[in-house]
C-alpha cells in the first residue's frame, strides 16, 4: 500500500520517454485514436466502400431487375419464428399481392404456408462482376427465381426494384464521384496554390483574385448552369467525369487557399532557409521538404472536401441536372422518390437519403478527427 | 474608411463586367439555343413546325447574330433602359419575372442568416466556456448533423413528417389565393406563415457552420494570456469572456458573410426547388433546361453580384469590427 503512489510516476516517466521517442507518425496514430467518433466512422467508411467496390455480389437482386410483381413493395420481414411458433433459421414467407378493390393500390400479405430459408452465397440473377466474370452467386438471397419471390430488406420502389440493391448500387457512384472530384481539386489546388504561395508577388496577386473571382459566384446555380450545358445524349461515364470536373472547378480554389497559405508560412522557417542555403534546388525543396510537413493537414482538409463532394453531386442529380437513370447514384434514387405520396405511402424509398447523411457525418467526423491528428504537438 | 470604402467599390464594378460576361458564355454552353429545344418539345408532341417561322423567330429574338453582339445588346440594354431581355418560354420581359423572385430569395437567405447568427453565437460561446460538458456534446452533434444534412434533405424530411405526423402540406409560399394577388397585408402575413419553414430549414445548417467557427476560435482566444490578466484584474467572468474574446472571436462571421450568403443562397435555391417555393430556384431550374438564356443569365448574374455585393459588405463590416484591419 504504502509504495503505491510510486508507480503511476514510474508509468508516467514511461510514458513520458515513450512520447520521446515517438515518431510523428506513432502521435498522430495516437491522437487520432482518442477521437472516438473519427474511429467509429473510418469503420463506418471502410464498411461503405466494401459495399460499393463489391456492389454486385453483396446486393441480392440487380439494378434493372424491375417487377411488377413487387411494385412498392414494403420491405420483408425477416422471421425466425414460424407461426407454429418453431424456430428456424433466418426465414421469409411467400408474399402475395392483391389489389385493393376500391384504389387500385397493390397491398401485399404473406402466406404462411410457404416457407423460404435465407441462404449464405446463394444463386440469384447473373450479373457481371466488375464487368468481368459472368456469375449469379450473391452474398445471401432465396436461391429461387425472381418472380417467384425476393427478399427485400429496404423494400421495393415505384416499378418495382429492390431498393437495398439500388443504394448499395448507387454508392458505387456516389462514394467515388468524391473521391475522384476531390483528386481533381487536389491536383490543381497543389499545383496553383503553390505556385501563388511559393513565388508570391504579381503572380500571387493575380490568383488570389482569380480565386476570389470564382468563389464569388454561389456554386450551386454555376453547377446547374454546367451541368444544365451538358448534352442529354451523352453515355452515363461521360456525364460522370463531366460532373466531377464540374464540381472540382470550384474545388480547387479552397484547396489552392489552404496550400498558399502553407507554403506563405513555411517559406519563412528555418529549415527551408537552410535547405535553400545548402543549395537545394526549388523543386526540391517544395517536394522532399515542404509538402512531406502539411502533408498530414492536407490529408484532412481532403477529407473534409469529400462529403461536400458528395452532397453537390447528391444535389445535382436530385433536381435532375446531375447525372440520370440509367446511372445509379444517391441522388438519382432520392429524385426519382421525390414526391410527396411516395413520402407518405413508401417511406424506404428514402433509404438513399440515410446512407447519404451517415456517409457525409462519417466523412466529417474523420476529417475532425484527422485534423486534430494531423497536428499531434499541439495542446 | 470612406476612400477604402471608394477603392473597393471601384473594384467590384469590373468584377461584376467580368461575371456579367462569364454568366454570357455559361448560359450559351448548351449545343443549340432556346429555339432548338423549342423545337424539340414541339416534335416531341407531334406538332409540325414551320422552319419560316423559327427563321421569323430566331431573327426577332437575335439568336442569329454572333455571341458578343448578343451579350453587347443584352448588357447595353440593362444598363440604359433597365432592360433584362425578353424570357423566350413565358413571353414576358425578363425585368416583370426577376424582382419578385429574387426579393423573396433574399428576404429567406438574409433572415435565415441573421436567425442562424442568433442562435449560433450564444451557443457556441456556451459550448466553448464549458468544453466537454453534456450541453457542449449536445450541440456539437446537432452542429456536424447540421453540416451533414443538405437543405433540400431537410426538406424533405419536414415534408415527410408534416404529412405523416401532422396531415399538413408543407409547399409554396403563399396559400394558392395570395399566388396572384398584389402585394396587402393579407399576403405578408400569408407569407409569414409559411416562410417560417425554409428559414427554420436552411437557419439549422447556417448554424451549425456558425457554432463551429464561433466555439473553435473562442477555444483558441480563451487560452491567450489576455484573457488571464483581464480575469486576474478582476473582471466579472461574463465581461471577460464577451467584451474581449468573443469579439475576437466573430470576426471571421464578419469576413466570411459574403461566401455564407453565397452559401445560403445555393442552399435556399436547393430548397427551393423541393418546397416549390415562389423564389428563384424553381424558375432558374426551368429556364435553364428549357435554354431560356436571358431569363437564367439574369438570374446568375444577379445572384452573383448579390454574393460580390455581400463580400464588399464583409469587408466593410471586418474593418470596422476589427481595428486592427486598417485600410490598405
Amino acid at each position: 500500500m504504502t509504495n503505491q503512489p510510486k508507480i503511476p510516476v514510474d508509468e508516467e516517466a514511461k510514458i513520458e520517454e515513450k512520447i520521446a521517442v515517438a515518431t510523428p507518425a506513432t502521435m498522430m496514430w495516437w491522437k487520432f485514436r482518442k477521437h472516438k467518433a473519427a474511429v467509429i466512422s473510418t469503420v463506418f467508411l471502410v464498411f461503405m466502400y466494401l459495399l460499393a467496390i463489391f456492389c454486385e455480389f453483396v446486393s441480392p437482386s440487380v439494378p434493372d431487375a424491375t417487377s411488377a410483381r413487387y411494385m412498392s413493395a414494403p420491405p420483408s420481414t425477416i422471421r425466425l419464428v414460424d407461426v407454429e411458433g418453431k424456430w428456424h433459421a433466418p426465414f421469409v414467407y411467400l408474399t402475395e399481392m392483391s389489389r385493393d378493390p376500391v384504389t387500385r393500390r397493390a397491398i401485399y400479405t404473406e402466406n404462411t404456408e410457404v416457407r423460404y430459408p435465407i441462404k449464405l452465397f446463394s444463386t440469384g440473377p447473373a450479373y457481371k462482376f466488375w464487368g468481368l466474370w459472368e456469375t449469379d452467386i450473391h452474398l445471401f438471397g432465396l436461391g429461387v427465381a425472381d418472380e417467384e419471390q425476393r427478399v427485400m430488406l429496404l423494400g421495393a420502389d415505384r416499378v418495382g426494384r429492390d431498393m437495398l440493391t439500388m443504394t448499395v448500387y448507387g454508392a458505387r457512384i456516389s462514394l467515388s464521384i468524391g473521391l475522384i472530384g476531390v483528386a481533381l481539386s487536389l491536383g490543381m489546388g497543389i499545383v496553383i496554390g503553390g505556385i501563388s504561395g511559393f513565388y508570391g508577388g504579381a503572380i500571387d496577386n493575380f490568383i488570389q483574385r482569380v480565386i476570389e473571382f470564382i468563389r464569388s459566384i454561389p456554386h450551386i446555380p454555376l453547377w446547374m448552369a454546367l451541368s444544365a450545358a451538358l448534352p442529354l445524349e451523352w453515355p452515363v461515364l461521360k456525364v460522370y467525369f463531366a460532373i466531377s470536373m464540374i464540381l472540382s472547378l470550384t474545388g480547387w480554389t479552397s484547396m489552392a487557399r489552404t496550400v498558399r497559405g502553407r507554403f506563405l508560412a513555411m517559406r519563412e522557417e528555418d529549415f527551408i532557409l537552410s535547405a535553400r542555403l545548402t543549395g537545394s534546388s526549388e523543386g526540391r525543396i517544395i517536394l522532399v521538404h515542404m509538402v512531406p510537413s502539411f502533408l498530414s493537414y492536407i490529408i484532412a482538409i481532403l477529407t473534409l472536401a469529400v462529403p461536400y463532394m458528395i452532397l453537390s453531386e447528391t444535389s445535382l442529380s436530385f433536381i435532375g441536372l446531375g447525372l440520370r437513370a440509367p446511372a445509379v447514384s444517391w441522388g438519382v434514387l432520392l429524385a426519382e422518390a421525390q414526391n410527396v405520396r411516395s413520402i407518405a405511402l413508401t417511406p424506404w424509398v428514402f433509404w438513399p437519403a440515410v446512407a447519404v447523411i451517415s456517409t457525409v457525418l462519417a466523412f466529417n467526423f474523420l476529417g475532425d478527427g484527422l485534423r486534430d491528428a494531423a497536428d499531434p504537438y499541439a495542446r | 474608411m470612406l476612400g477604402y470604402i471608394l477603392r473597393r467599390v471601384a473594384i467590384m464594378i469590373p468584377t461584376l463586367f467580368v461575371i456579367s460576361i462569364m454568366t454570357f458564355i455559361i448560359i450559351q454552353l448548351p449545343p443549340g439555343d432556346f429555339l432548338t429545344s423549342y423545337a424539340a418539345s414541339l416534335r416531341a408532341q407531334g406538332e409540325v413546325i414551320d422552319e419560316d417561322e423559327m427563321e421569323v423567330m430566331r431573327e426577332r429574338y437575335g439568336l442569329n447574330q454572333p455571341i458578343y453582339v448578343q451579350y453587347a445588346k443584352w448588357i447595353w440594354g440593362i444598363m440604359t433602359r433597365g432592360d433584362w431581355g425578353q424570357s423566350m418560354s413565358l413571353q414576358v420581359p425578363v425585368k416583370d419575372l426577376i424582382w419578385q423572385r429574387m426579393a423573396l430569395s433574399m428576404v429567406l437567405s438574409v433572415v435565415s442568416l441573421i436567425v442562424g447568427w442568433f442562435i449560433a453565437i450564444p451557443l457556441g460561446v456556451y459550448s466553448a466556456t464549458h468544453q466537454y460538458s453534456l450541453v457542449d456534446y449536445i450541440v456539437t452533434f446537432i452542429s456536424f448533423m447540421g453540416i451533414g444534412t443538405p437543405s433540400f434533405l431537410l426538406g424533405l424530411v419536414v415534408m415527410y413528417v408534416a404529412m405523416n405526423y401532422m396531415g399538413l402540406t408543407v409547399g409554396g409560399l403563399f396559400s394558392s389565393q395570395y399566388i396572384m394577388a398584389p402585394w396587402s397585408w393579407d399576403k405578408v402575413i400569408d407569407l409569414a406563415k409559411h416562410i417560417w419553414i425554409p428559414i427554420a430549414i436552411l437557419a439549422f445548417n447556417g448554424t451549425a457552420g456558425g457554432l463551429r467557427t464561433t466555439r473553435a476560435n473562442l477555444l483558441d482566444e480563451l487560452n491567450k494570456p489576455y484573457v488571464e490578466t483581464a480575469r486576474s484584474k478582476g473582471l466579472k467572468e461574463g465581461r471577460v469572456i464577451w467584451k474581449y474574446p468573443v469579439r475576437v472571436a466573430l470576426n471571421p462571421f464578419f469576413s466570411t458573410v459574403g461566401w455564407e450568403l453565397a452559401n445560403l443562397i445555393g442552399g435556399a435555391t436547393l430548397l427551393s426547388i423541393v418546397l416549390n417555393l415562389q423564389t428563384e430556384g424553381p424558375m432558374l431550374l426551368n429556364a435553364l433546361t428549357a435554354q431560356d438564356m436571358y431569363l437564367a443569365g439574369s438570374f446568375l448574374f444577379l445572384l452573383s453580384a448579390i454574393t460580390v455585393v455581400g463580400t464588399l459588405v464583409s469587408d466593410i463590416l471586418l474593418a470596422w469590427v476589427d481595428p486592427r484591419i486598417r485600410m490598405t
